[in-house]
């Protein structure tokens, strides 16, 4: 069975979708790690702000924002709308 | 207050090493945490001081110092910024990193936001990492109570092996406890035994390889152990900042 999962940039506000891969290595990858960016682990997009770009995350009951060239890392599955 | 030219990097890291303890009876107690869990509160609330409290992440970007006395022994309480992380993305972390790493204080007391414990307890491992003595603040109690979350003071004590003291800062709450925490880790009366993260067997196997080698050349201070485990890390930065910081000892009294 062959899933393809989309860049969490492209995900719509209010929706929901679990992480499944991240695509960075070395320091970034820490980053991401450091912030609960970890596989399995569920994100909803709050909002974005006025310009499209960071975008709100709430992720293990905190909200943190990335910028589209993170969240573009960050291989998700959406789940909900 | 912002970053001005002094409380950056350089003149600022060379400051945090200049703390020199007047006497034995002297304690040094380092404040770390994530941003915005309350560390300049307890700051305040601990030593009297006025250090600037707000409600937005990275307002403390140097770290600030007071005094308090409980019993018969001083402390030297330092408010370091607030980090995510001990691998640092900036200056601000790096300067908290700094302190915990080779500031050697005698305790380390890690606040955490008791509302979104889950990303705290990131920081609280990888502090644990490298030293023993520390003391798990959980803050913003009432916060927590708001959102109906309960927190297990006593669980967590047991599964971490540090003294787990709850806190409600702003109405000082609970910081009767946290003194004598600090005191009885500092007088050895409460030895914290955190348990250790065991990683998979080839990076175990690679420590063991390491740390006998790495042991003779760092001063008794730094864990080897996690040095060894920063080099399998590949990170040079710290490396660097280690044979900086020796090379500090002899430089700083004209800082």
């Amino acid at each position: 069975m062959e899933e393809i999962y989309i860049p969490l940039n492209k995900v719509n506000v209010g929706q929901t979708c679990i992480i499944k891969e991240l695509k960075v290595t070395g320091k970034q990858r820490r980053r991401l790690l450091d912030l609960g960016f970890i596989k399995d682990t569920q994100v909803k997009v709050i909002r974005k702000s006025p310009l499209g770009d960071p975008t709100a995350y709430l992720i293990r009951k905190s909200l943190v924002a990335l910028r589209k060239e993170e969240a573009s890392n960050v291989l998700v599955e959406i789940i909900s709308d | 207050m912002g970053l001005t030219c002094k409380s950056c990097k350089r003149k600022a890291i060379l400051d945090i090493y200049n703390i020199v303890k007047a006497n034995p009876n002297q304690m040094l107690v380092a404040l770390a945490g994530n941003p915005n869990t309350g560390k300049s509160t307890i700051f305040n609330e601990l030593t009297g001081l006025k250090q600037h409290t707000g409600n937005w992440p990275g307002k403390t970007v140097t770290n600030a110092r007071g005094y308090f006395k409980n019993k018969d022994k001083e402390f030297i309480l330092v408010d370091l910024p607030g980090t995510y992380s001990l691998f640092p993305n900036s200056v601000e972390e790096e300067v908290a990193r700094d302190f915990i790493c080779f500031g050697n204080p005698d305790v380390t007391v890690i606040v955490v936001d008791a509302t979104c414990l889950e990303r705290n307890l990131n920081l609280v491992l990888q502090i644990l990492e490298i030293t023993d003595n520390a003391i798990l603040c959980v803050n913003l109690l009432d916060e927590a109570k708001r959102k109906k979350i309960q927190v297990d003071l006593d669980r967590l004590s047991v599964e971490l092996g540090i003294p787990v003291v709850g806190t409600i800062a702003r109405d000082k709450k609970g910081l009767k406890n946290l003194k004598d925490a600090i005191y009885d880790v500092c007088v050895k009366k409460i030895i914290p035994q955190p348990k250790k993260i065991t990683y998979p067997k080839e990076i175990e196997d690679e420590l063991q390889k390491l740390i006998p080698m790495i042991t003779p050349l760092i001063t008794n201070k730094i864990n080897p152990r996690w040095i060894a485990l920063r080099m399998l890390d590949g990170d040079i930065k710290i490396l660097e900042r280690i044979s900086q910081n020796s090379y500090c000892k002899g430089a700083c009294n004209h800082g």
